[in-house]
């Protein structure tokens, strides 16, 4: 029998939420245990091995001087590199600070910023180094995730669902938000993948699983301001988890210069 | 022609629960009537009507005690007949040997309550895609029991009169009914409908419950939400397969996919596999997928159907004119649930109407000789 894969583990700039999906997956950890060999896995044993890795999963977004370097030496010992969640493929919610003064957010935030050394932009890991396979979501998904260990360990690898929530709205029969309550929801333009978790509850997606195939946020934007929203309020809603994900961003600024050209 | 009373109507339904049946009936859920099971009249929306445009749907009380006074909301039998999700088979491979198990053929029986005569209509013009080879399907459709229910409220997106879908229930069920004051009147469409009507207790309904019954559904002739010319549609829409209504529509559509999920007609699906962590367990599941979806139509060179433009183009000509020459019948049944239920209200009667008006004015590109 062939020794089992090896997996390591990585957190960068990120609130562990994402690995939290591995150690919580409970029913499934010793039959994971039984397939994988963790060789590096912070968060969960303190026996970290040295590389080469079969496969690498990372969490979290490029966000200081280190991390780039950091990501690099990953990658260059990693056969199969896997980022998960919304920071290592878009960025995250720290990525807020892009676009705007550093040194000014950062003395917003922190009583002693001489200590912090930040990047000016917190960018998704594929802007640093190629990534063979994003899952997104915030968290990730613990199905989608433990689903694609699974078929990576029979050598083949998945093609998440790119389709927007709205149709796992539909198969699950949850009633339309927008349509039935004149809520603002993303489902339209964001992926499925999260089993239309917000929608179950009659809430708005906030588009944690990031943008879905092309998406028209322009049409979507356009019925929110039907609804009564000002441009930045909409803006708001496209710059929140992945507001840094190239789709939601074009149109948040778009609708940012046009709430600033109107006053 | 028989006349229910209301008591004569709850002595239906608890008939049908007591001969095995699932019964599944409008329901009010989240603010909007969805079919689910229910258990007795108490459950339906009484007193309940709704308001529906594109992209809008609100319930409101009405202070009256009818049960059918409103118009269908996102739900029709195909959730039940064509389930969302649904287990094809299963895999098991130990020690080298691989052993595939088919699912199980359903064992669910349902009685569906108070289906307008366009989702009867729907519930056939899925027969023509799903009876011939899928047994799970047939199996469902043939034991399920139908009660449909004259329609006397058509809402703000209906054209069933134009498609010739309704509002009369003319085929399709096993009773049907059409709500009067106090009661019922009640027409068997087969010999079990016949045979389960003989058990309730009815009375042959008087000349003036037999006209009443009639207006409602000429009144609602009247008060169709919209309309739609239907004269040689096809022709119509492959003439102007290069109209600039396309591009129009292209900019508005979110390609959401929910127009294709609400539709009662609209059938596409697609296999996923998953598969047990250590690899001996593999599960094969057929799943709702759309048309609008990008990846829909992905193959090995990459997707066929890129642009917002080619996906509604394709949705739309499908469904009102290419699936005449597939099918033999519209695809369309004139329910209006893909206006109300599109985010942004994307009305196909509009769409096809714009099209219309500048019909001819727009040159057919050459023809794409393979």
């Amino acid at each position: 029998m062939s020794p089992k894969p090896r997996v390591a583990v990585f957190k960068m700039a990120s609130c562990d939420g994402c690995q939290l999906q591995l150690l919580d997956a409970e029913d499934a950890l010793l039959e994971l245990a039984g397939a994988i060999e963790i060789a590096n896995f912070a968060e969960a044993s303190s026996r970290l091995e040295e590389g080469p890795y079969d496969v690498t999963l990372v969490e979290g977004s490029i966000s200081t001087p280190e991390q780039v370097e950091q990501i690099k030496e990953i990658r260059a010992v990693s056969r199969f590199l896997m980022t998960i969640g919304a920071c290592a493929t878009s960025g995250g919610i720290q990525a807020l600070r892009n676009g705007r003064d550093l040194a000014e957010v950062v003395r917003q935030v922190y009583p002693t910023p001489e200590y912090v050394r930040s990047l000016e932009r917190s960018t998704p890991v594929a802007e640093h180094v190629k990534v063979d396979l994003e899952l997104t979501g915030c968290p990730v998904d613990r199905g989608q995730l433990l689903g694609a260990i699974a078929w990576l360990l029979q050598g083949s690898v998945p093609r998440p669902p790119t389709t927007p929530v709205c149709i796992e709205c539909k198969r699950r029969g949850y009633v339309c938000v927008v349509v039935a309550r004149g809520e603002p929801c993303l489902g339209p333009v964001t992926r499925t993948g999260c089993g239309a978790l917000c929608p179950a509850f009659a809430r708005g997606c906030y588009g944690c699983f990031g943008p879905s195939q092309p998406p028209n946020t322009e049409a979507l934007a356009r019925r929110f301001l039907e609804l009564g929203m000002s441009p930045v309020q909409v803006a708001e809603k496209f710059r929140f988890i992945t507001g840094y994900a190239p789709a939601f961003r074009e149109t948040a600024e778009r609708l940012e210069r046009e709430e600033a050209s109107a006053t | 022609m028989r006349f229910l009373d209301e008591e004569g109507f709850g002595r239906l339904m608890a008939l049908l629960a007591a001969r095995g049946y699932v019964v599944i009936g409008p329901t009010v859920r989240d603010g909007a009537i969805v079919l689910d099971r229910i258990d007795g009249a108490k459950d339906l929306p009484r007193g309940i009507r709704e308001a529906q445009g594109p992209g809008a749907y609100r319930l409101e009380a009405t202070g009256d005690h009818q049960l059918f006074a409103w118009s269908h909301g996102p739900d029709s039998a195909k959730r039940f007949l064509f389930p969302p999700r649904e287990v094809l088979s299963t895999a098991t491979r130990l020690e080298g040997e691989l052993r595939v198990d088919p699912a199980p053929l359903p064992e669910v029986r349902y009685a569906f309550v108070g289906l307008r005569s366009c989702d009867l209509h729907a519930i056939e013009v899925q027969d023509r895609v799903f009876a011939i080879a899928d047994p799970a399907y047939r199996k469902r459709r043939e034991e399920s029991f139908y009660v449909g229910v004259n329609c006397g409220h058509p809402g703000g997106t209906c054209f069933c009169d134009s498609m010739g879908t309704g509002p009369r229930c003319a085929a399709g069920f096993d009773l049907a009914l059409t709500e009067l004051g106090g009661g019922f009147t009640v027409e068997p469409g087969t010999a079990r409908g016949e045979e389960l009507l003989s058990e309730l207790g009815s009375r042959e309904a008087t000349g003036a419950e037999a006209a009443a019954a009639a207006a409602v559904t000429d009144g609602a002739r009247e008060r169709m939400g919209r309309r739609l010319e239907t004269d040689d549609l096809p022709g119509l829409l492959y003439r102007n397969r290069e109209h600039p209504r396309w591009d129009q529509v292209a900019s508005r559509c979110l390609t959401c996919t929910n127009c294709t999920m609400v539709c009662p007609t609209c059938f596409c699906n697609d296999v996923v596999d998953g598969i047990s962590l250590d690899g001996t367990e593999a599960t094969r599941t057929r799943e709702w997928a759309s048309c609008f979806s990008e990846e829909f139509s992905h193959m090995a060179p990459g997707d066929v159907r890129k642009s917002a433009r080619s996906r509604y183009r394709q949705w739309l000509t499908h469904k009102f004119a290419s699936w005449i020459d597939q099918f033999g019948t519209s695809g369309c049944v004139g329910c209006g649930r893909c206006i109300t239920w599109c985010p942004v209200g994307i009305d196909v009667t509009e769409e096809i109407a714009a099209i219309r008006v500048t019909d001819g004015e727009v040159a057919v590109a050459e023809e794409v000789v393979a």
